[in-house]
């Protein structure tokens, strides 16, 4: 199979992911979307490490640089789910329209 | 004998982020052992300490590079277009320690030092921080009543602002790009959680955290976007490797792929773009900076602004050197619209932390002008005597930096019973109640609004010159009249402090000697920086150009 195609599939779950953050409201769907568009990052950066590869190389950095992203993605989580638990608890509410005190 | 071979770190050139790194995981398990009493001023000193000692290895580091980095000015007089920097990339390639690298080490430092003072100030609260007594706890709830009665504090936020500083000062100096985005997520994450802090008004605080947080992880995923399809056109994670690339023209295969080129320039332009909050990736500063604890948004405002534009500076420049006909009608365009809508939006603010934020922008939109410009000696536009963009950019950000730390500083001394009073209708009459307060914020104003004889004029000037030697004198033209503009909004807080009568039970309160040290220095820096630039433009025009 040809490696466009997994391209082709990172940058769908890249837009979804920038469509989900853009259009839902809830804090935590917001957030997952993010975590979509780092994923389809990670599969980029494997797919054209392997093609910077070709058929005799040895390329790693693509995926050395996926493992990077995943500490960074559980480093965020950790930070991101914190911080909503602490605004649901306040508001009983994660939606981000609730979230409007201020505003000009 | 086939292990690994151990990879040459340079431990001499890389001390200021060991130390900064090192001292940071201290302070954690100071966190968890130092018994409580002592724990708030424990923090503080090793905070003090730790910048400090990354300082002077910076600056041992400084000294040691200075004498390459006056032959290679001297040099370049006669021979314009040499390539050879001064400076070497330690821990394998990673992290760059050149002129500019130091100078933007240097000043992160120096300026996390002011904020870290800051931080560290409680006569104002009387006794206590201006951290939130239990993050965890519901504000309202009776665990935080509990917890404020027992006068607790929250010193996690020295440990978080060590880590944040060394996040940047990664960020100001990475050679390539997974070093670029570990110190982005370093430098970020312990920023959202600052934000959430405020003792006081925690609706608004958390609500400027969640935001901050939100906006932020999208646009690190950008710009990690933007870092794959760079390294899929170049095959190359570090700048150099993408400068070679696009010298020699080739994508993967062997064919052109100028598609990925471009939107992988675009994507992680995003990326770099929202940390410096410039417009359309704005719309965060003004909430963030207004919901944050005010000792932190100075933080903020002054230290990621920097860090923002050294990166900025550093992948534009020496990764996407030879693509500046691309970038650079696009970064036109944006500082034209970061300045005006920094300016115009600031005019209808009330709020002294609101309008200080969209003050920030403005300045990114200045900053903007000159990185635009690009006048860099590797590409011929420097003339004899005048700064290149780079070393205009460091001169404007320390002026802008130490005037913004200092001005927050003011902020967090102008209160009433329910704390700071940020609303602009309590600031009436301030120069009745307390002159010299009213007159030092009227100077960081003068400064940031560029009136000759303060650090904004110079810089103002620097980076105008910078844009204009780069070949873009229509923008310096549109900055001239957005200054203008933003004259205007400053003027009015003065005129507001000083020909209207007192009219609220706003006070000035006399801070520790910590706020009052940054208020201070800022005020003299801003002065002197006006008076006498000599000394501090020769500094930062030893460094014109970054190693690739």
């Amino acid at each position: 199979m040809s490696p466009e195609n997994y391209l082709i599939l990172s940058a769908i779950l890249f837009s979804i992911g920038i469509f989900g953050v853009m259009v839902r409201r809830n804090a935590l769907v917001a957030f997952m979307s993010i975590e979509l568009m780092l994923n389809a990052s990670n599969l980029a950066l494997v797919t054209f490490s392997n093609m910077h590869a070709g058929n005799s190389g040895f390329v790693l950095d693509g995926q050395i640089f996926a493992f990077f992203v995943m500490v960074v993605a559980a480093a965020e989580v950790v930070v991101g789910l914190a911080i909503i638990v602490s605004i649901f608890r306040t508001r009983r509410s994660a939606s981000v329209d609730d979230a409007s005190l201020l505003k000009f | 004998m086939n292990g690994l071979p151990a990879p040459a770190l340079g431990y001499v050139e890389l001390l200021p982020l060991i130390i900064l790194f090192a001292m940071a995981c201290v302070q954690v398990l100071v966190e968890a052992f130092a018994p409580r009493r002592v724990r708030f001023n424990l923090q503080l000193a090793l905070g003090i300490l730790t910048i400090l000692a990354a300082l002077a290895a910076a600056i041992a580091n400084l000294v040691r590079l200075a004498p390459a980095l006056s032959a290679y000015n001297q040099g370049t007089a006669t021979q314009q277009g040499s390539s050879l920097n001064p400076g070497i990339k330690v821990a394998v390639g990673s992290i760059a320690v050149d002129g500019p690298g130091l100078m933007f080490t240097i000043l992160l430092l120096v300026l996390g030092l002011f904020a870290v003072l800051v931080i560290g100030e409680r006569k104002l609260g009387n006794g206590v921080s201006a951290f939130t007594a239990q993050a965890a706890a519901t504000p309202g709830s009776p665990a935080e009543r509990e917890a404020i009665a027992a006068r607790n504090e929250h010193t996690e936020i020295f440990p978080l602002f060590t880590f944040a500083l060394l996040g940047m000062v990664v960020f100001a100096t990475s050679n390539d790009l997974l070093t670029l985005f570990v110190g982005l997520e370093i430098m970020s994450l312990p920023l959202y959680l600052m934000a959430g802090m405020a003792r006081r008004r925690r609706l608004q605080s958390q609500e400027a955290s969640l935001k901050y947080f939100l906006l932020g992880a999208m646009s690190s995923a950008i710009f990690l976007y933007g870092i794959a399809l760079l390294y899929g056109y170049s095959g190359s994670l570090t700048l150099g490797g993408i400068a070679d690339a696009i010298d020699a023209n080739h994508g993967y295969q062997g064919g052109l792929h100028d598609g990925l080129l471009l939107a992988g320039m675009g994507l992680i332009a995003v990326g770099l773009l929202f940390k410096v909050s410039a417009v359309p990736f704005h719309s965060w500063t003004p909430d963030v900076y207004q919901g944050s604890p005010t000792a932190v948004t100075g933080f903020m405002a002054a230290c990621t602004k920097v860090a923002g534009f050294a990166g900025m500076l550093r992948v534009f420049y020496v990764a996407l050197g030879a693509q500046s006909w691309n970038w650079q009608p696009l970064l036109a365009v944006i500082a034209v619209l970061t300045m005006a809508v920094g300016a115009i939006l600031a005019v209808t603010q009330t709020d002294v932390k609101r309008m200080l934020a969209y003050s920030a922008i403005a300045h990114a939109g200045f900053v903007l002008t000159a990185v635009t410009g690009a006048a860099q000696p590797e590409n011929g536009m420097v003339r004899a005597g005048q700064l290149s963009s780079v070393s205009a950019i460091v001169f404007y950000l320390l002026a802008y930096g130490i005037g913004t730390l200092g001005a927050f500083a003011v902020v967090t001394m102008v209160r009433d019973d329910n704390g700071e009073v940020t609303d602009l209708a309590g600031w009436r009459g301030l120069a009745r109640k307390s002159p010299i307060v009213a007159s030092v914020f009227a100077i960081f104003l003068l400064s940031f609004a560029g009136i000759p004889l303060t650090g904004g004029f110079i810089g103002k000037w620097s980076v105008f010159v910078a844009a204009w030697q780069g070949g873009y004198a229509w923008l310096v033209v549109v900055a001239v009249l957005m200054s203008l503009i933003a004259a205007f909004f400053y003027l009015r807080v003065i005129v507001v402090m000083f020909f209207t009568e007192p009219d609220s039970d706003t006070r000035v309160v006399m801070p520790s000697w910590l706020t009052l040290t940054t208020v201070a220095v800022g005020c003299l820096a801003t002065v002197i920086l006006g008076i006498l630039p000599g000394p501090v433009l020769n500094l930062v025009a030893l460094a014109p150009s970054f190693i690739r």
